[in-house]
């Protein structure tokens, strides 16, 4: 199973979350946002030139800027 | 008195419950990241009268920025503690809860928006919850006051749990085995909301909106404000019923020291409501006459862009350009609401993570953002000699903002981390919610503003009689005449400006500038300080170093950029071009330079994977 950052993703894929690649600041940052290993995600959109991804976790939305989501790595379902 | 406090993720809930227990008026919108500080009230039962505390929402106890800091403060004084918890994200709010119940205090759980999860297809059973966690669990629907009693009711049978500390991954899977046994999901088709709501978050769609969204607003208030200034304030109450009454008094007075308080100088025998620099004229007419009409129809807009949910999507939208000044997105929130009053705007900034940060977002806003009493004087005074003076102004605070923050950005130590932003459901505002809003804000306005206008000008007054404005204007005569071209009593507009931005600008008025000169002084008195009430919340948010370091930059913005307009303006080109001119120089340097912070932030990325391969092959080895 091929395993990308966040940024990487298509806009519409979904994965799970599997590593947070960054320090324990980082990681106590997300993970309290349910952006945490082992959790499935869908990527909702992506601002272009390094802009902010939008993803969806359950039932919320969440904005990450490009400089976290390099840092959230994801394994994608493939089609 | 024992103390209750309301605890739960940021955009719960927590500030519409707090109001519907204490009948308190307190800010609510629909973005996380309302409420800053926590506000005091009080709930009286049949049995005892608490002390209630709402809270700034936080995911953890373990704090990530100032706001935060001040819900895990409130947490340790809680006797009781009331955790709002919303039922659309169950998993993500229970992480919370039983970082809360290790506390051992009693507690009750509001499990609110319960009719929105119904209408998501999430089905929950609070008796079960209620069963499992062994505190009091009741549905609330907070915005109609459903389930509001029952709060109350249960706070007599709070509870505590005997629980051990557990990790972060022991939390997470009880959670996750709470939320199966206690909740059932099943699917819902796409509402026309929805589609809406992911059309706002692609950059495609959503940038055109946010440009949309924006123009609209700056639009209607500019629109709105001038008709209601000029035709209802201007014409009919100030022109034929005020006046008159103000011409009657002043012949009533005659010459005196009351005159010039009251009514101030006429100009041709006549009172001018600019210029005239009295209480009762100046003083009422920049309070009602020009301040109030913008300030309305901009908080009635702001009221809706706040509770419809779009402004966290303008920040994702907003993010590439706020990074290119060392901010991130969630920074156009401060700056927005610093359009309104820079007072709100400087304590949203405690929602940013980094001090670095902070302090970019503030020193920036209060140098660049006016306010919007400052703006209504300037629309009012400028205006008449047109568009394009006005296009300088607002041009120039631009390039201001461009340059300052990528100055800032490239020599401030460290980076800004990217933001993380929940982006919460679209939401139809509620007329009663905005009125109440409104009413809160205009009363702050009318409480601690319209005191300060007053007391301006009657300040003034004494130090035209005092003298001292002569003595002032000469002694500053060289920086004022030299650099900015102005006359040296235009010192004293810097002396008031502390007092209120709006009657300083006011005060160039009788000054008898030419149009490039009223710019000039505009631009200095927007940027050289902040006003005293936003000046004690900054010393508060940013210390007193920091402080005296922002206090740095924007005397030296100040004067570098009144120097460069008085060279420029009018003398080597028209209005018109010089704006054009700014706004492209601003443009080209967002796009061509900048982004210091993103940098070294993938630097240090970079590092980490750098690192973590060394220490894969130590293991190999």
């Amino acid at each position: 199973m091929p395993q990308i950052p966040l940024t990487e993703m298509k806009p519409g894929q979904s994965g799970t979350i599997t590593a947070i690649a960054g320090g324990q600041g980082l990681r106590a940052r997300l993970q309290p946002l349910g952006i945490r290993p082992g959790k499935k995600i869908t990527k909702l959109s992506s601002v272009f030139h390094q802009g902010p991804v939008t993803i969806s976790v359950d039932n919320y939305q969440i904005a990450i800027g490009y400089g976290k989501a390099i840092r959230i790595l994801v394994e994608v379902k493939e089609k | 008195m024992r103390k209750i406090v309301l605890v739960g993720n940021p955009n719960v809930g927590k500030s519409v419950i707090f109001s519907q227990l204490t009948g308190a008026r307190v800010m609510i919108s629909n973005y996380p990241g309302t409420t800053v500080e926590f506000t005091r009230g009080e709930l009286k039962t049949k049995a005892e009268t608490f002390e209630i505390l709402d809270s700034p929402g936080t995911y953890s106890l373990t704090p990530t920025c100032r706001a935060e800091e001040v819900t895990a403060e409130l947490v340790d004084q809680a006797d009781i503690i009331v955790n709002i918890v919303n039922a659309t994200n169950l998993e993500r709010n229970l992480f919370l809860t039983t970082q809360l119940l290790e506390r051992g205090i009693p507690m009750v759980i509001a499990l609110n928006m319960f009719d929105e999860a119904a209408q998501k297809g999430i089905k929950i059973n609070p008796e079960k919850l209620e069963e499992l966690l062994g505190v009091p669990v009741v549905p609330t629907i907070a915005i109609s006051g459903e389930g509001v009693k029952d709060i109350v009711r249960s706070i007599a049978s709070a509870r505590k749990v005997e629980r051990n500390p557990s990790s972060d991954a022991e939390r997470w899977s009880e959670v996750g085995s709470l939320v199966g046994k206690v909740q059932v999901v099943s699917h819902r088709h796409r509402t026309w909301i929805e589609v809406l709501q992911d059309a706002s978050l692609r950059p495609l769609t959503g940038i055109p909106l946010a440009a949309l969204v924006l123009y609209l607003t700056f639009k209607i208030v500019i629109g709105a404000g001038e008709f209601i200034h000029d035709v209802l304030f201007n014409r009919i109450v100030f022109g034929m019923l005020y006046g008159p009454l103000m011409n009657k008094l002043s012949a009533l007075l005659g010459e005196g020291f009351w005159h010039d308080v009251l009514i101030g100088q006429l100009v041709e025998g006549e009172i001018c409501f600019e210029e005239s620099m009295g209480m009762l004229t100046t003083g009422v007419f920049v309070s009602f006459g020009l301040v109030l009409p913008f300030l309305v129809t901009f908080y009635l807009l702001l009221g809706i862009l706040e509770d419809s949910g779009y402004l966290p999507r303008l920040a994702v939208m907003a993010d590439r350009l706020m990074h290119r000044i060392g901010l991130h997105g969630y920074a156009i929130v401060p700056m927005i609401l610093g359009l309104g009053c820079n007072v709100p705007a400087a304590l949203a900034a405690r929602n940013l993570e980094s001090k670095r940060e902070r302090f970019i977002a503030c020193t920036i806003m209060a140098i660049t953002v006016p306010c919007m009493a400052q703006t209504a004087l300037i629309f009012g005074l400028v205006g008449r000699y047109g568009g394009a003076y006005l296009a300088v102004i607002f041009a120039t605070l631009f390039l201001i903002w461009a340059v300052l923050g990528m100055v800032t950005d490239r020599f401030m130590p460290g980076y800004t981390p990217s933001m993380v932003l929940e982006i919460p459901p679209y939401r139809i505002p509620h007329l009663s919610s905005q009125l109440k809003k409104l009413a809160m804000r205009l009363n702050h306005f009318f409480c601690h503003a319209v005191p300060y206008i007053f007391g301006g000008i009657f300040f003034i007054n004494i130090l035209y009689t005092a003298g001292i404005i002569d003595f002032l204007a000469a002694l500053f005569e060289p920086v004022v005449k030299g650099l900015l071209g102005l006359p040296g009593e235009a010192v004293t507009t810097l002396l008031i400006g502390f007092l209120r931005k709006d009657v300083a600008v006011a005060m160039l008025e009788p000054l008898n500038l030419t149009p490039g000169q009223f710019v000039v002084g505009t631009i200095v008195l927007a940027t050289y300080f902040p006003c005293a009430a936003t000046f004690s919340i900054l010393v508060r948010e940013l210390g007193v170093k920091d402080m005296l370091v922002s206090a740095a930059l924007m005397i030296v913005t100040s004067l570098t950029a009144g120097t460069v307009l008085n060279l420029l303006l009018d003398r080597l080109l028209p209005p018109l071009h010089l704006a054009a001119v700014f706004v492209l120089l601003a443009l080209l340097l967002i796009i061509a330079a900048g982004g210091t912070s993103d940098r070294r932030e993938l630097r240090d990325y970079e590092s980490y994977l750098l690192k973590g391969n060394r220490t894969q092959k130590a293991g190999l080895d």
